[in-house]
């Protein structure tokens, strides 16, 4: 009876004040980390692609400029908020919402630190309460992300076509298909996370990388890593995959109408969007909150307890992360929009499904003890076959296009 | 009530905290910004001439094919995370049919591939 129709356990079960405080006390802090973060991560990628770019960038608004996020924020909040007379009305108002929350809601899952060492599972003790740096972990973590960012995507889309506009409607026709055609990509180099962890909850995950070669990116052979990398910077809309929003071809895409504190709340989203993402990045990858430990030997950072080492360590590699995205940004140049296409379709999925049946295959030859040069052979042989067939079919449609072929 | 759906529960609340955040931005906003909307401010956006015709109006919209081919890909992921993360019981068997499933699933792109339609038509 309560198991189904409980909703709230404040009514019902043995719950305690205290839990419940210090689940407010990490929504507060998440809450609070989560703008801060993004603030600073705007003025980092501002700072950054500056230097990258033989500029000074932002100095003026506080020490190194930091203030100038705040004070963009700031003038946000005093500029007109403009509804155009043909947009819907109702749906116009309502996507900055779409964008904002979803993008919020994945640092529930995040592990942000905890003490994994000595296969202790991330708890720390918080009040006398054994408790982990997360907010929450749900048995299906992992995929709780991934329906956060297709729920992103109906932002976007929304956005674009309630302004009854036309660049907003072209930027988020764009946004759908790259969005769509990415999480496919994304999905399936995750399936060789899934393969190598048993699990889907983001602590079950960092759970198992406990050393350097237990590390997803080393377990799974890097290639589903750059896969995955690859997909989120699309899935993001970042450079060199921004072309929902190419200023150059779009004005500003899906968010053109756009002004005031609306607009601020897509930039908001973006912006955390790119560190939410990082993070998943490094608790499938990198191994979260674990520290560095190749063998027996374990990285420690000196004066600091192990119950704070693990969020060190967390922001260590997010950071990676969110340079190596800014670094994107000023190096690569814009995709045209069916090499966009043909990118997802043609070469990330068939190779991430790929090294998944190879991984699988490996994988249960390892559990039932079959000749591992063997299957490794079969396998391998198995997708060189696959992948001439393919790159066959690429010649083929190819010179058929060229010669003006319906296909 | 089981700590399964506790955790779910800590993320609704969560969300509607985002929620209440934005509406709060919002709402304040609301109070401080000025509001003089005129004809000409309301009009959407064209890089400065008259908008030419209506906003929604019909344009050639390419790849909407992705959207169904997506689907195989989105119900091939429905089967393949559960699998993946017990692949220990399911043994050969499972990597047999997991295999005949996904190669099923990749005709499917292929012969998308071959009608021309990953192509920018």
């Amino acid at each position: 009876m309560t198991g189904v129709l409980a909703i709230d356990p404040l009514l019902f079960g043995e719950l305690k004040w205290m839990p419940l405080v210090i689940v407010a006390l990490k929504v507060l802090v998440i809450f609070v980390v989560g703008l801060v973060g993004t603030m600073f991560m705007v003025w980092f990628e501002r700072k950054v692609i500056a230097g990258m770019q033989n500029r000074i960038g932002p100095n003026k608004a506080g020490p190194f400029g930091i203030l100038q996020t705040l004070a963009d924020g700031v003038k946000l909040f005093f500029k007109e908020d403009l509804l155009p007379d043909r947009a819907d009305r109702f749906v116009f108002r309502l996507a900055p919402f779409l964008a904002f929350v979803p993008a919020f809601l994945v640092w529930a899952v995040l592990p942000l630190g905890g003490d994994y060492r000595d296969g202790n599972r991330g708890l720390v003790e918080w009040f006398g309460h054994a408790t982990r740096v997360q907010l929450a972990d749900p048995p299906v973590g992992i995929l709780l992300v991934l329906a956060l960012s297709s729920i992103a995507v109906y932002g976007i889309m929304l956005a674009g076509w309630s302004s009854g506009s036309k660049y907003p409607l072209l930027g988020a026709v764009r946004a759908t298909a790259q969005m769509v055609s990415y999480e496919a990509a994304l999905g399936l180099s995750l399936a060789a996370v899934l393969l190598t962890s048993g699990s889907l909850s983001t602590v079950g995950i960092v759970g198992t990388q406990d050393s350097l070669s237990n590390w997803n990116v080393v377990a799974t052979g890097v290639v589903p890593f750059v896969i995955f990398v690859i997909a989120a910077t699309a899935e993001l809309n970042r450079p060199p995959f921004d072309l929902v929003e190419a200023e150059q071809e779009l004005v500003g895409g899906f968010n053109t109408e756009y002004s005031s504190l609306r607009f601020a709340l897509f930039f908001l989203a973006e912006f955390m969007n790119t560190i939410t993402m990082s993070g998943v990045i490094v608790t499938l990858f990198l191994g979260g909150p674990q520290p560095l430990a190749i063998g027996d030997w374990t990285a420690d950072i000196p004066l600091v307890g192990n119950g704070l080492e693990g969020t060190i360590w967390f922001l260590l590699k997010l950071l990676l992360f969110l340079y190596i995205y800014v670094w994107f940004r000023a190096t690569l140049p814009r995709l045209r929009y069916d090499q966009l296409m043909d990118l997802g379709w043609k070469v990330l999925i068939p190779i991430s499904l790929g090294w998944f049946l190879l991984l699988a295959a490996l994988r249960l030859g390892r559990d039932e003890d079959w000749n591992v040069w063997l299957v490794a052979g079969v396998s391998v042989a198995g997708l060189l076959v696959a992948a001439v067939v393919m790159f066959g079919a690429m010649k083929v449609s190819g010179r058929n296009r060229q010669q003006g072929a319906v296909y | 009530m089981s700590d399964f759906l506790r955790d779910y529960l800590t993320v609704v609340w969560f969300g509607l905290a985002a929620l209440v955040l934005g509406s709060l931005l919002l709402g304040l906003a609301a109070l401080v910004r000025p509001v003089k909307p005129n004809a000409s401010k309301l009009i959407a956006y064209e890089s400065g001439v008259d908008p030419v015709g209506i906003g929604w109006s019909q344009s050639q919209i390419r790849y909407y094919v992705f959207a169904l081919l997506f689907v195989i890909f989105d119900v091939e992921a429905v089967f393949i995370f559960p699998w993946a993360a017990s692949i220990e019981r399911y043994g050969t068997f499972g990597l047999v049919v997991m295999l005949a499933f996904i190669v099923l699933l990749l005709d499917g792109l292929l012969y998308a591939w071959k009608r021309g339609l990953l192509r920018w038509v």
